[in-house]
Protein backbone atom coordinates (compact mmCIF):
# COMPACT_ATOMS: atom_id res chain seq x y z
CA UNK A 1 0.00 0.00 0.00
CA UNK A 2 1.51 3.51 -0.57
CA UNK A 3 1.26 6.49 1.74
CA UNK A 4 -2.17 7.95 -0.14
CA UNK A 5 -4.20 4.71 0.74
CA UNK A 6 -2.86 4.71 4.60
CA UNK A 7 -3.54 8.19 4.77
CA UNK A 8 -7.03 7.27 3.32
CA UNK A 9 -7.63 4.55 5.29
CA UNK A 10 -6.44 6.62 8.54
CA UNK A 11 -8.87 9.17 7.69
CA UNK A 12 -11.90 6.90 7.41
CA UNK A 13 -10.97 4.47 10.36
CA UNK A 14 -10.70 7.53 12.59
CA UNK A 15 -13.91 8.94 11.44
CA UNK A 16 -15.59 6.10 11.82
CA UNK A 17 -14.28 5.46 15.48
CA UNK A 18 -15.23 8.46 16.44
CA UNK A 19 -18.92 8.49 15.03
CA UNK A 20 -20.65 7.54 18.16
CA UNK A 21 -19.60 10.64 19.90
CA UNK A 22 -20.92 13.36 17.85
CA UNK A 23 -23.73 11.22 15.60
CA UNK A 24 -27.40 11.03 16.39
CA UNK A 25 -29.23 7.80 16.73
CA UNK A 26 -30.69 8.36 12.79
CA UNK A 27 -27.19 9.13 11.41
CA UNK A 28 -25.85 6.05 14.07
CA UNK A 29 -28.35 3.97 12.88
CA UNK A 30 -27.51 4.85 9.00
CA UNK A 31 -23.78 4.08 9.19
CA UNK A 32 -24.86 0.78 11.26
CA UNK A 33 -26.66 -0.35 7.99
CA UNK A 34 -23.13 1.19 5.96
CA UNK A 35 -21.32 -1.22 8.07
CA UNK A 36 -23.11 -4.15 7.79
CA UNK A 37 -23.34 -3.83 3.95
CA UNK A 38 -19.64 -3.35 3.61
CA UNK A 39 -19.04 -6.52 5.78
CA UNK A 40 -21.41 -8.85 3.70
CA UNK A 41 -20.16 -7.27 0.29
CA UNK A 42 -16.57 -8.27 1.33
CA UNK A 43 -17.94 -11.38 2.73
CA UNK A 44 -19.71 -11.89 -0.72
CA UNK A 45 -16.55 -10.41 -2.81
CA UNK A 46 -13.98 -13.38 -1.88
CA UNK A 47 -16.38 -15.48 -3.92
CA UNK A 48 -17.87 -13.86 -6.63
CA UNK A 49 -15.24 -10.78 -7.07
CA UNK A 50 -11.85 -13.04 -6.14
CA UNK A 51 -13.13 -16.26 -7.19
CA UNK A 52 -15.63 -15.80 -10.39
CA UNK A 53 -18.42 -17.59 -8.46
CA UNK A 54 -21.56 -15.74 -8.41
CA UNK A 55 -23.71 -16.56 -5.76
CA UNK A 56 -27.79 -15.05 -4.93
CA UNK A 57 -28.49 -17.07 -2.46
CA UNK A 58 -26.26 -15.38 0.67
CA UNK A 59 -29.58 -14.76 2.23
CA UNK A 60 -29.53 -18.86 3.09
CA UNK A 61 -26.32 -17.94 5.29
CA UNK A 62 -27.95 -14.88 6.98
CA UNK A 63 -30.85 -16.31 7.42
CA UNK A 64 -29.31 -19.87 8.79
CA UNK A 65 -26.65 -18.18 10.87
CA UNK A 66 -29.10 -15.94 12.07
CA UNK A 67 -31.63 -18.33 12.85
CA UNK A 68 -28.48 -20.60 14.41
CA UNK A 69 -27.26 -18.40 17.68
CA UNK A 70 -31.03 -16.85 18.05
CA UNK A 71 -32.46 -20.27 18.55
CA UNK A 72 -29.54 -20.96 21.24
CA UNK A 73 -30.36 -17.64 22.93
CA UNK A 74 -33.91 -18.49 22.55
CA UNK A 75 -34.32 -21.93 23.97
CA UNK A 76 -31.41 -22.06 25.76
CA UNK A 77 -29.88 -18.66 26.77
CA UNK A 78 -26.76 -18.91 25.15
CA UNK A 79 -24.44 -16.09 24.58
CA UNK A 80 -24.40 -15.28 20.51
CA UNK A 81 -20.86 -15.18 20.98
CA UNK A 82 -20.87 -18.84 21.60
CA UNK A 83 -23.81 -19.35 18.88
CA UNK A 84 -21.52 -17.62 16.35
CA UNK A 85 -19.77 -20.76 16.06
CA UNK A 86 -22.57 -22.56 15.75
CA UNK A 87 -23.28 -20.37 12.92
CA UNK A 88 -20.33 -20.20 11.52
CA UNK A 89 -19.89 -24.04 11.18
CA UNK A 90 -23.26 -24.58 9.70
CA UNK A 91 -23.31 -22.38 7.15
CA UNK A 92 -19.22 -23.33 6.31
CA UNK A 93 -20.48 -26.94 6.26
CA UNK A 94 -24.25 -26.24 4.21
CA UNK A 95 -21.77 -24.10 1.60
CA UNK A 96 -19.12 -27.42 1.45
CA UNK A 97 -22.21 -29.40 0.24
CA UNK A 98 -23.31 -26.76 -2.21
CA UNK A 99 -20.09 -26.05 -3.29
CA UNK A 100 -19.18 -30.07 -3.68
CA UNK A 101 -22.34 -30.22 -5.50
CA UNK A 102 -22.35 -27.87 -8.08
CA UNK A 103 -18.09 -28.33 -8.68
CA UNK A 104 -18.22 -32.15 -8.90
CA UNK A 105 -21.28 -32.29 -11.02
CA UNK A 106 -19.81 -28.75 -13.57
CA UNK A 107 -22.34 -27.24 -12.66
CA UNK A 108 -20.97 -23.56 -13.25
CA UNK A 109 -21.77 -19.98 -14.75
CA UNK A 110 -25.81 -18.95 -14.76
CA UNK A 111 -26.68 -23.22 -13.15
CA UNK A 112 -24.30 -22.40 -10.54
CA UNK A 113 -25.99 -19.12 -9.40
CA UNK A 114 -29.76 -20.73 -9.81
CA UNK A 115 -28.14 -23.61 -7.39
CA UNK A 116 -27.56 -20.85 -4.99
CA UNK A 117 -31.31 -19.32 -5.05
CA UNK A 118 -32.75 -22.47 -4.93
CA UNK A 119 -30.90 -23.68 -1.47
CA UNK A 120 -32.17 -20.37 -0.60
CA UNK A 121 -35.72 -21.02 -1.60
CA UNK A 122 -35.48 -24.25 0.06
CA UNK A 123 -34.51 -22.74 3.52
CA UNK A 124 -37.07 -20.08 3.14
CA UNK A 125 -39.54 -23.00 2.39
CA UNK A 126 -38.48 -25.39 5.42
CA UNK A 127 -37.84 -22.70 7.80
CA UNK A 128 -41.50 -21.31 7.51
CA UNK A 129 -42.24 -24.83 8.77
CA UNK A 130 -40.00 -25.10 11.45
CA UNK A 131 -42.34 -23.98 14.50
CA UNK A 132 -39.45 -25.10 16.67
CA UNK A 133 -37.89 -21.95 15.54
CA UNK A 134 -41.27 -19.71 15.33
CA UNK A 135 -42.05 -20.60 11.79
CA UNK A 136 -43.56 -18.14 9.13
CA UNK A 137 -45.26 -16.14 12.23
CA UNK A 138 -41.48 -15.31 13.15
CA UNK A 139 -38.96 -15.81 16.27
CA UNK A 140 -38.49 -12.74 18.61
CA UNK A 141 -35.93 -12.20 21.11
CA UNK A 142 -36.18 -10.14 24.22
CA UNK A 143 -35.55 -6.24 23.06
CA UNK A 144 -32.62 -5.16 24.63
CA UNK A 145 -32.44 -3.09 27.63
CA UNK A 146 -30.91 0.17 25.95
CA UNK A 147 -29.19 1.27 28.79
CA UNK A 148 -27.33 -1.34 29.58
CA UNK A 149 -24.49 -2.87 28.07
CA UNK A 150 -24.28 -6.62 28.38
CA UNK A 151 -21.48 -7.28 25.70
CA UNK A 152 -21.95 -11.53 26.00
CA UNK A 153 -25.14 -11.27 25.13
CA UNK A 154 -25.27 -8.42 22.30
CA UNK A 155 -27.75 -6.45 23.94
CA UNK A 156 -27.13 -2.80 24.93
CA UNK A 157 -27.47 0.74 23.08
CA UNK A 158 -27.11 1.51 19.31
CA UNK A 159 -23.49 2.46 20.06
CA UNK A 160 -22.83 -1.48 20.79
CA UNK A 161 -24.15 -2.57 17.34
CA UNK A 162 -22.36 -0.11 15.90
CA UNK A 163 -18.76 -0.72 17.34
CA UNK A 164 -19.72 -4.95 16.83
CA UNK A 165 -20.33 -4.25 13.23
CA UNK A 166 -17.30 -1.64 12.80
CA UNK A 167 -14.97 -4.32 14.12
CA UNK A 168 -16.35 -6.77 11.68
CA UNK A 169 -16.20 -4.90 8.29
CA UNK A 170 -12.51 -3.71 9.87
CA UNK A 171 -11.84 -7.37 10.43
CA UNK A 172 -13.32 -8.64 7.14
CA UNK A 173 -11.33 -5.61 5.36
CA UNK A 174 -8.45 -6.99 6.73
CA UNK A 175 -8.90 -10.41 5.93
CA UNK A 176 -9.77 -9.68 2.72
CA UNK A 177 -6.75 -7.81 1.90
CA UNK A 178 -4.36 -10.51 3.34
CA UNK A 179 -6.01 -13.13 1.18
CA UNK A 180 -5.78 -10.84 -1.58
CA UNK A 181 -1.84 -10.54 -1.31
CA UNK A 182 -1.38 -14.22 -1.13
CA UNK A 183 -1.57 -17.64 -2.31
CA UNK A 184 -5.15 -17.77 -2.41
CA UNK A 185 -5.63 -14.37 -3.75
CA UNK A 186 -3.90 -15.58 -7.01
CA UNK A 187 -5.35 -19.01 -7.28
CA UNK A 188 -8.94 -17.78 -7.07
CA UNK A 189 -8.19 -14.78 -9.32
CA UNK A 190 -6.65 -17.15 -12.12
CA UNK A 191 -9.72 -19.32 -11.63
CA UNK A 192 -12.12 -16.47 -12.12
CA UNK A 193 -9.83 -15.14 -15.06
CA UNK A 194 -9.57 -18.86 -16.50
CA UNK A 195 -10.26 -22.25 -15.21
CA UNK A 196 -8.37 -24.40 -17.33
CA UNK A 197 -5.43 -22.31 -17.56
CA UNK A 198 -5.45 -22.57 -13.81
CA UNK A 199 -5.43 -26.23 -13.57
CA UNK A 200 -2.82 -26.37 -16.34
CA UNK A 201 -0.79 -24.26 -14.03
CA UNK A 202 -1.05 -26.63 -10.58
CA UNK A 203 -3.87 -25.28 -9.07
CA UNK A 204 -6.62 -28.31 -7.69
CA UNK A 205 -9.44 -25.81 -8.72
CA UNK A 206 -12.13 -27.64 -6.76
CA UNK A 207 -10.53 -27.38 -3.63
CA UNK A 208 -9.61 -23.67 -4.14
CA UNK A 209 -13.50 -22.46 -5.24
CA UNK A 210 -14.37 -24.63 -2.23
CA UNK A 211 -12.43 -22.76 0.27
CA UNK A 212 -14.03 -19.56 -1.26
CA UNK A 213 -17.39 -20.35 -1.10
CA UNK A 214 -16.77 -21.89 2.80
CA UNK A 215 -14.73 -18.41 3.99
CA UNK A 216 -17.12 -16.24 2.12
CA UNK A 217 -20.54 -18.32 3.40
CA UNK A 218 -18.54 -18.41 7.07
CA UNK A 219 -18.58 -14.76 7.24
CA UNK A 220 -22.32 -14.18 6.18
CA UNK A 221 -23.24 -16.34 8.92
CA UNK A 222 -21.86 -13.97 11.37
CA UNK A 223 -23.30 -11.30 9.68
CA UNK A 224 -26.74 -13.07 9.92
CA UNK A 225 -26.34 -13.19 13.89
CA UNK A 226 -25.54 -9.50 13.91
CA UNK A 227 -28.97 -9.14 11.63
CA UNK A 228 -30.81 -11.25 14.70
CA UNK A 229 -30.13 -9.90 17.49
CA UNK A 230 -30.07 -6.03 16.05
CA UNK A 231 -33.33 -6.27 15.03
CA UNK A 232 -34.64 -9.15 17.71
CA UNK A 233 -36.61 -10.63 15.38
CA UNK A 234 -36.54 -13.58 12.39
CA UNK A 235 -38.97 -14.16 9.91
CA UNK A 236 -38.03 -16.87 6.66
CA UNK A 237 -39.95 -14.76 4.45
CA UNK A 238 -37.45 -11.58 5.25
CA UNK A 239 -33.95 -13.20 5.96
CA UNK A 240 -34.06 -15.65 3.18
CA UNK A 241 -35.55 -13.69 0.77
CA UNK A 242 -33.95 -13.44 -2.55
CA UNK A 243 -34.08 -9.14 -2.17
CA UNK A 244 -31.37 -9.91 0.56
CA UNK A 245 -29.10 -11.47 -1.50
CA UNK A 246 -29.83 -8.55 -3.85
CA UNK A 247 -29.01 -6.29 -1.55
CA UNK A 248 -25.47 -8.05 -0.36
CA UNK A 249 -24.12 -7.68 -4.21
CA UNK A 250 -25.64 -4.40 -5.55
CA UNK A 251 -22.39 -2.79 -3.17
CA UNK A 252 -19.38 -4.63 -4.48
CA UNK A 253 -20.83 -4.27 -7.86
CA UNK A 254 -21.26 -1.25 -7.58
CA UNK A 255 -18.41 -0.49 -6.34
CA UNK A 256 -15.82 -2.73 -8.04
CA UNK A 257 -16.01 -5.85 -8.13
CA UNK A 258 -12.63 -7.87 -6.98
CA UNK A 259 -11.29 -5.00 -5.11
CA UNK A 260 -10.73 -4.24 -1.13
CA UNK A 261 -11.99 -0.72 -1.27
CA UNK A 262 -15.32 -1.29 -3.75
CA UNK A 263 -17.60 -3.29 -1.28
CA UNK A 264 -17.07 -0.19 1.21
CA UNK A 265 -17.28 2.33 -1.09
CA UNK A 266 -20.25 0.74 -2.53
CA UNK A 267 -21.77 -0.34 0.26
CA UNK A 268 -21.86 3.76 1.54
CA UNK A 269 -23.36 4.93 -1.81
CA UNK A 270 -26.56 2.05 -2.07
CA UNK A 271 -26.73 3.05 1.87
CA UNK A 272 -26.93 6.92 1.41
CA UNK A 273 -28.99 6.48 -1.88
CA UNK A 274 -31.63 4.38 0.14
CA UNK A 275 -31.90 7.00 2.68
CA UNK A 276 -31.17 10.10 0.47
CA UNK A 277 -33.56 9.32 -1.81
CA UNK A 278 -36.06 9.42 0.72
CA UNK A 279 -34.78 11.95 2.30
CA UNK A 280 -34.52 14.53 -1.11
CA UNK A 281 -38.24 13.74 -1.75
CA UNK A 282 -39.04 14.97 1.15
CA UNK A 283 -37.31 18.24 1.39
CA UNK A 284 -38.41 18.87 -2.60
CA UNK A 285 -42.30 18.27 -1.07
CA UNK A 286 -42.48 15.66 -4.46
CA UNK A 287 -45.35 13.13 -3.34
CA UNK A 288 -45.35 10.88 -5.86
CA UNK A 289 -45.54 7.69 -5.47
CA UNK A 290 -42.39 5.38 -6.96
CA UNK A 291 -40.14 8.55 -7.14
CA UNK A 292 -37.64 7.11 -4.54
CA UNK A 293 -36.81 4.09 -6.14
CA UNK A 294 -36.45 5.83 -9.83
CA UNK A 295 -33.94 7.95 -8.23
CA UNK A 296 -32.31 4.73 -7.15
CA UNK A 297 -32.41 3.43 -10.36
CA UNK A 298 -31.58 6.05 -12.32
CA UNK A 299 -28.12 6.56 -10.46
CA UNK A 300 -27.46 2.85 -10.02
CA UNK A 301 -28.10 2.62 -14.17
CA UNK A 302 -25.65 5.54 -14.42
CA UNK A 303 -22.99 3.83 -12.69
CA UNK A 304 -23.07 0.56 -14.27
CA UNK A 305 -23.44 2.16 -17.70
CA UNK A 306 -20.07 5.08 -17.03
CA UNK A 307 -18.15 2.96 -14.65
CA UNK A 308 -18.56 -1.07 -15.73
CA UNK A 309 -16.07 -1.92 -13.53
CA UNK A 310 -17.62 -0.42 -10.41
CA UNK A 311 -16.36 3.15 -8.94
CA UNK A 312 -13.16 2.06 -6.93
CA UNK A 313 -10.92 1.70 -9.80
CA UNK A 314 -12.08 4.74 -11.62
CA UNK A 315 -11.08 6.41 -7.84
CA UNK A 316 -8.13 4.34 -7.90
CA UNK A 317 -7.05 5.71 -11.10
CA UNK A 318 -7.44 9.31 -10.58
CA UNK A 319 -5.81 9.13 -7.27
CA UNK A 320 -2.83 7.01 -8.94
CA UNK A 321 -3.53 4.24 -6.05
CA UNK A 322 -3.05 0.91 -6.21
CA UNK A 323 -6.52 -1.13 -6.70
CA UNK B 1 16.48 -42.86 -20.09
CA UNK B 2 12.77 -41.86 -21.27
CA UNK B 3 11.22 -38.88 -19.07
CA UNK B 4 7.94 -39.72 -21.03
CA UNK B 5 6.13 -43.33 -22.31
CA UNK B 6 2.61 -43.29 -24.49
CA UNK B 7 2.19 -46.40 -25.22
CA UNK B 8 -1.08 -47.45 -27.25
CA UNK B 9 -3.11 -44.75 -26.54
CA UNK B 10 -6.47 -43.97 -28.00
CA UNK B 11 -9.34 -41.38 -27.70
CA UNK B 12 -12.63 -40.87 -29.59
CA UNK B 13 -15.25 -37.78 -30.11
CA UNK B 14 -18.71 -39.55 -30.50
CA UNK B 15 -17.17 -41.93 -32.79
CA UNK B 16 -14.65 -39.83 -34.69
CA UNK B 17 -10.83 -41.19 -33.81
CA UNK B 18 -8.52 -38.27 -32.62
CA UNK B 19 -5.94 -40.24 -31.23
CA UNK B 20 -5.74 -43.42 -32.32
CA UNK B 21 -3.03 -46.90 -31.22
CA UNK B 22 -0.09 -44.14 -30.76
CA UNK B 23 3.16 -44.64 -28.90
CA UNK B 24 6.06 -43.08 -28.96
CA UNK B 25 8.92 -41.80 -26.07
CA UNK B 26 10.52 -38.63 -25.18
CA UNK B 27 13.88 -38.72 -23.67
CA UNK B 28 15.23 -36.76 -20.82
CA UNK B 29 17.07 -33.69 -22.22
CA UNK B 30 15.71 -33.90 -25.86
CA UNK B 31 13.50 -31.77 -27.82
CA UNK B 32 10.74 -34.01 -29.63
CA UNK B 33 8.56 -32.05 -32.44
CA UNK B 34 5.09 -33.35 -33.08
CA UNK B 35 4.16 -32.25 -36.85
CA UNK B 36 1.03 -33.16 -39.13
CA UNK B 37 -1.45 -31.38 -40.59
CA UNK B 38 -4.54 -29.54 -38.94
CA UNK B 39 -6.47 -31.76 -36.94
CA UNK B 40 -4.38 -34.65 -37.04
CA UNK B 41 -5.03 -35.13 -33.12
CA UNK B 42 -1.67 -33.02 -32.13
CA UNK B 43 -3.37 -30.70 -30.04
CA UNK B 44 -5.80 -33.82 -28.19
CA UNK B 45 -2.35 -35.64 -27.81
CA UNK B 46 -1.22 -32.77 -25.62
CA UNK B 47 -4.45 -32.98 -23.89
CA UNK B 48 -4.24 -36.46 -22.65
CA UNK B 49 -0.90 -35.86 -21.81
CA UNK B 50 -1.53 -33.29 -19.76
CA UNK B 51 -4.96 -34.73 -18.11
CA UNK B 52 -7.15 -31.99 -19.09
CA UNK B 53 -8.89 -35.34 -21.30
CA UNK B 54 -8.52 -38.91 -20.44
CA UNK B 55 -7.38 -41.72 -22.93
CA UNK B 56 -9.91 -44.34 -23.70
CA UNK B 57 -7.27 -46.90 -23.61
CA UNK B 58 -3.61 -46.93 -23.19
CA UNK B 59 -0.73 -45.83 -20.89
CA UNK B 60 0.94 -42.77 -20.34
CA UNK B 61 3.89 -42.81 -17.63
CA UNK B 62 6.14 -40.21 -17.05
CA UNK B 63 9.46 -40.17 -15.14
CA UNK B 64 8.65 -43.71 -14.22
CA UNK B 65 5.14 -43.01 -12.78
CA UNK B 66 1.98 -43.93 -14.71
CA UNK B 67 0.04 -40.59 -15.54
CA UNK B 68 -3.28 -41.23 -17.40
CA UNK B 69 -6.50 -40.04 -15.80
CA UNK B 70 -4.85 -38.21 -13.47
CA UNK B 71 -5.86 -34.25 -12.87
CA UNK B 72 -4.13 -31.60 -15.22
CA UNK B 73 -2.98 -30.05 -11.67
CA UNK B 74 -1.86 -33.44 -10.75
CA UNK B 75 0.05 -33.73 -13.41
CA UNK B 76 1.01 -30.17 -13.15
CA UNK B 77 2.80 -31.00 -9.88
CA UNK B 78 4.45 -33.96 -10.93
CA UNK B 79 6.56 -32.09 -13.77
CA UNK B 80 4.41 -31.16 -16.56
CA UNK B 81 3.80 -27.76 -17.69
CA UNK B 82 1.92 -27.38 -20.70
CA UNK B 83 0.70 -24.28 -22.97
CA UNK B 84 -2.58 -23.53 -24.92
CA UNK B 85 -2.76 -23.21 -29.20
CA UNK B 86 -5.35 -20.65 -28.39
CA UNK B 87 -3.76 -18.88 -25.70
CA UNK B 88 -5.95 -18.60 -22.54
CA UNK B 89 -4.17 -15.44 -19.96
CA UNK B 90 -5.57 -14.48 -17.10
CA UNK B 91 -6.74 -11.06 -19.06
CA UNK B 92 -7.02 -9.08 -15.63
CA UNK B 93 -4.32 -9.78 -14.10
CA UNK B 94 -0.82 -8.42 -14.88
CA UNK B 95 1.89 -10.33 -17.17
CA UNK B 96 4.10 -10.43 -13.58
CA UNK B 97 0.80 -11.65 -11.98
CA UNK B 98 0.25 -14.41 -14.67
CA UNK B 99 3.46 -15.78 -13.68
CA UNK B 100 3.58 -15.79 -10.39
CA UNK B 101 0.38 -17.68 -10.20
CA UNK B 102 2.56 -20.43 -12.32
CA UNK B 103 5.94 -19.92 -10.28
CA UNK B 104 3.71 -20.95 -6.69
CA UNK B 105 3.21 -24.19 -7.74
CA UNK B 106 6.80 -24.87 -6.28
CA UNK B 107 7.09 -21.54 -3.80
CA UNK B 108 4.16 -20.89 -1.30
CA UNK B 109 5.46 -17.80 -0.68
CA UNK B 110 4.49 -14.84 -3.23
CA UNK B 111 7.84 -12.92 -2.65
CA UNK B 112 10.01 -15.90 -3.76
CA UNK B 113 7.10 -16.64 -6.44
CA UNK B 114 7.60 -12.99 -7.84
CA UNK B 115 11.26 -13.27 -7.67
CA UNK B 116 11.10 -16.54 -9.70
CA UNK B 117 8.60 -14.81 -12.48
CA UNK B 118 10.37 -11.72 -12.89
CA UNK B 119 13.74 -14.24 -13.82
CA UNK B 120 11.44 -16.20 -16.09
CA UNK B 121 10.02 -12.77 -17.76
CA UNK B 122 13.71 -11.47 -18.05
CA UNK B 123 14.79 -14.69 -19.90
CA UNK B 124 11.98 -14.58 -22.48
CA UNK B 125 11.82 -10.78 -23.03
CA UNK B 126 9.09 -9.91 -21.78
CA UNK B 127 10.23 -8.31 -18.63
CA UNK B 128 9.46 -4.87 -20.24
CA UNK B 129 5.81 -5.70 -19.75
CA UNK B 130 5.36 -7.07 -16.52
CA UNK B 131 3.01 -4.50 -14.92
CA UNK B 132 0.92 -4.62 -17.88
CA UNK B 133 -2.54 -6.55 -18.03
CA UNK B 134 -2.71 -9.42 -20.17
CA UNK B 135 -5.02 -8.07 -22.13
CA UNK B 136 -3.33 -5.30 -23.86
CA UNK B 137 -0.48 -7.97 -25.15
CA UNK B 138 0.16 -8.77 -28.86
CA UNK B 139 -0.70 -12.44 -29.95
CA UNK B 140 3.07 -13.22 -30.20
CA UNK B 141 3.60 -11.98 -26.71
CA UNK B 142 0.69 -13.69 -25.68
CA UNK B 143 2.26 -16.74 -26.88
CA UNK B 144 5.60 -15.66 -24.89
CA UNK B 145 2.98 -15.50 -21.63
CA UNK B 146 2.15 -18.83 -21.90
CA UNK B 147 5.73 -20.51 -22.32
CA UNK B 148 6.51 -18.25 -18.99
CA UNK B 149 3.58 -19.44 -17.08
CA UNK B 150 4.19 -23.02 -17.98
CA UNK B 151 8.03 -22.47 -17.13
CA UNK B 152 7.45 -21.08 -14.01
CA UNK B 153 5.15 -24.24 -12.59
CA UNK B 154 9.21 -25.46 -12.58
CA UNK B 155 8.71 -28.40 -14.84
CA UNK B 156 10.83 -31.35 -16.32
CA UNK B 157 8.84 -31.52 -19.59
CA UNK B 158 7.70 -28.35 -21.63
CA UNK B 159 4.45 -29.20 -23.75
CA UNK B 160 4.21 -26.15 -26.19
CA UNK B 161 1.59 -26.13 -28.56
CA UNK B 162 2.22 -23.89 -31.56
CA UNK B 163 3.74 -20.88 -29.84
CA UNK B 164 5.89 -19.95 -33.09
CA UNK B 165 2.66 -19.52 -35.22
CA UNK B 166 2.00 -16.12 -36.11
CA UNK B 167 5.25 -15.04 -35.21
CA UNK B 168 7.54 -13.34 -37.50
CA UNK B 169 11.07 -14.98 -38.54
CA UNK B 170 13.04 -12.83 -36.69
CA UNK B 171 10.69 -13.35 -33.38
CA UNK B 172 10.62 -17.11 -34.22
CA UNK B 173 14.27 -17.12 -34.34
CA UNK B 174 14.48 -15.43 -31.03
CA UNK B 175 12.08 -18.29 -29.79
CA UNK B 176 14.08 -20.90 -31.14
CA UNK B 177 17.45 -19.41 -29.16
CA UNK B 178 15.19 -19.34 -25.75
CA UNK B 179 14.14 -22.61 -26.51
CA UNK B 180 17.53 -23.90 -27.14
CA UNK B 181 18.74 -22.40 -24.41
CA UNK B 182 16.24 -23.80 -22.01
CA UNK B 183 17.36 -27.38 -23.16
CA UNK B 184 21.02 -26.80 -23.34
CA UNK B 185 21.41 -24.74 -20.15
CA UNK B 186 18.42 -26.29 -17.68
CA UNK B 187 18.47 -29.71 -18.95
CA UNK B 188 14.67 -29.14 -20.06
CA UNK B 189 13.10 -31.52 -22.19
CA UNK B 190 10.61 -29.96 -24.67
CA UNK B 191 7.85 -31.76 -26.79
CA UNK B 192 6.84 -29.07 -29.29
CA UNK B 193 3.74 -28.94 -31.75
CA UNK B 194 4.86 -26.85 -34.52
CA UNK B 195 4.51 -25.72 -38.10
CA UNK B 196 6.94 -23.61 -38.44
CA UNK B 197 9.46 -26.20 -40.25
CA UNK B 198 12.24 -23.69 -39.58
CA UNK B 199 11.91 -23.88 -36.39
CA UNK B 200 11.56 -27.66 -35.97
CA UNK B 201 14.50 -28.35 -38.59
CA UNK B 202 16.71 -25.91 -36.53
CA UNK B 203 15.43 -27.04 -33.07
CA UNK B 204 14.11 -30.81 -33.26
CA UNK B 205 16.48 -33.88 -32.02
CA UNK B 206 13.31 -36.22 -33.63
CA UNK B 207 10.25 -35.10 -35.07
CA UNK B 208 7.37 -37.86 -34.88
CA UNK B 209 4.86 -37.27 -37.92
CA UNK B 210 0.71 -37.67 -36.68
CA UNK B 211 -2.31 -38.04 -39.07
CA UNK B 212 -5.51 -38.94 -38.46
CA UNK B 213 -4.88 -39.33 -35.28
CA UNK B 214 -1.49 -42.27 -36.34
CA UNK B 215 1.95 -41.98 -36.14
CA UNK B 216 2.97 -42.25 -40.02
CA UNK B 217 6.86 -41.28 -40.01
CA UNK B 218 9.38 -40.44 -37.05
CA UNK B 219 13.26 -40.06 -37.44
CA UNK B 220 15.56 -37.09 -37.20
CA UNK B 221 14.49 -33.59 -38.91
CA UNK B 222 16.56 -34.53 -42.12
CA UNK B 223 15.48 -38.35 -42.17
CA UNK B 224 11.52 -36.87 -41.63
CA UNK B 225 11.47 -34.86 -44.62
CA UNK B 226 12.78 -37.54 -46.85
CA UNK B 227 9.49 -39.81 -46.00
CA UNK B 228 7.38 -40.36 -48.88
CA UNK B 229 4.43 -40.94 -47.00
CA UNK B 230 5.61 -37.64 -44.61
CA UNK B 231 5.95 -35.59 -47.85
CA UNK B 232 2.78 -37.15 -49.64
CA UNK B 233 0.48 -36.38 -46.53
CA UNK B 234 2.27 -33.23 -44.75
CA UNK B 235 5.10 -31.20 -46.46
CA UNK B 236 3.38 -31.45 -49.65
CA UNK B 237 0.52 -29.37 -48.34
CA UNK B 238 1.86 -27.00 -46.26
CA UNK B 239 2.83 -23.66 -47.72
CA UNK B 240 5.27 -23.03 -44.67
CA UNK B 241 8.88 -22.40 -45.47
N1 LIG C 1 -13.18 -31.58 -27.37
C1 LIG C 1 -13.43 -32.10 -28.60
N2 LIG C 1 -14.66 -32.56 -28.92
C2 LIG C 1 -14.91 -33.09 -30.14
N3 LIG C 1 -14.00 -33.21 -31.11
C3 LIG C 1 -12.75 -32.76 -30.87
C4 LIG C 1 -12.41 -32.18 -29.59
N4 LIG C 1 -11.10 -31.83 -29.64
C5 LIG C 1 -10.66 -32.18 -30.86
N5 LIG C 1 -11.63 -32.73 -31.61
C6 LIG C 1 -11.48 -33.26 -32.97
O1 LIG C 1 -10.39 -34.15 -32.97
C7 LIG C 1 -9.61 -33.99 -34.13
C8 LIG C 1 -8.19 -33.65 -33.78
O2 LIG C 1 -8.15 -32.31 -33.30
P1 LIG C 1 -6.83 -31.66 -32.71
O3 LIG C 1 -6.25 -32.57 -31.72
O4 LIG C 1 -7.18 -30.29 -32.24
O5 LIG C 1 -5.91 -31.56 -33.99
P2 LIG C 1 -4.57 -30.74 -34.27
O6 LIG C 1 -4.14 -30.12 -33.00
O7 LIG C 1 -3.61 -31.75 -34.77
O8 LIG C 1 -4.89 -29.73 -35.30
C9 LIG C 1 -10.31 -32.93 -34.98
O9 LIG C 1 -11.11 -33.57 -35.93
C10 LIG C 1 -11.15 -32.18 -33.97
O10 LIG C 1 -12.29 -31.66 -34.58
MG1 LIG D 1 -3.85 -28.16 -32.53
Amino acid sequence: MNRRAVILLTGLAITLLALPLFANSYLLSIATLFLFFAYTGQAWNIMMGFAGQLSLGHALYLGVGGYSAAALYFHYGISPLIGLWLAVMICAALSACLGALAFRYGISGVYFTLLTIAFAECARIGFDHFTWLGGSAGLFLKVAQRDRIDILNLRGPPALYYYAILLLAGLAFGLCSWLLRRRPGYYWQAIRENEEAAAALGINTFRWKILAVVISAAMTAVAGVFLAFYYNNLFPEQIFNINRSVEIILGPIVGGMGTLFGPVIGAALMTLLTDGATELVAALGWDIPGVKQLIYGVILLAVVVFLPHGIWPAIARKLKLER
Amino acid sequence: MNLLEVQNVEKSFRGLRAVSDVSFEVEANSIVALIGPNGAGKTTLFNLIAGALAPDNGTISFDGQPIAGLRPDQICARGIGRTFQIVKPFAGLSVLDNVTVGALQRNANVITARAVAEDILIKLGLAAKCDQPAASLTLPDRKRLEVARALATGPKLLLLDEVMAGLRPTECDEVVAILRALKQRDGMTILLIEHVMRAVMALADRVIVLHHGEIIGEGTPAEVVRQPAVVASYLGETSEP
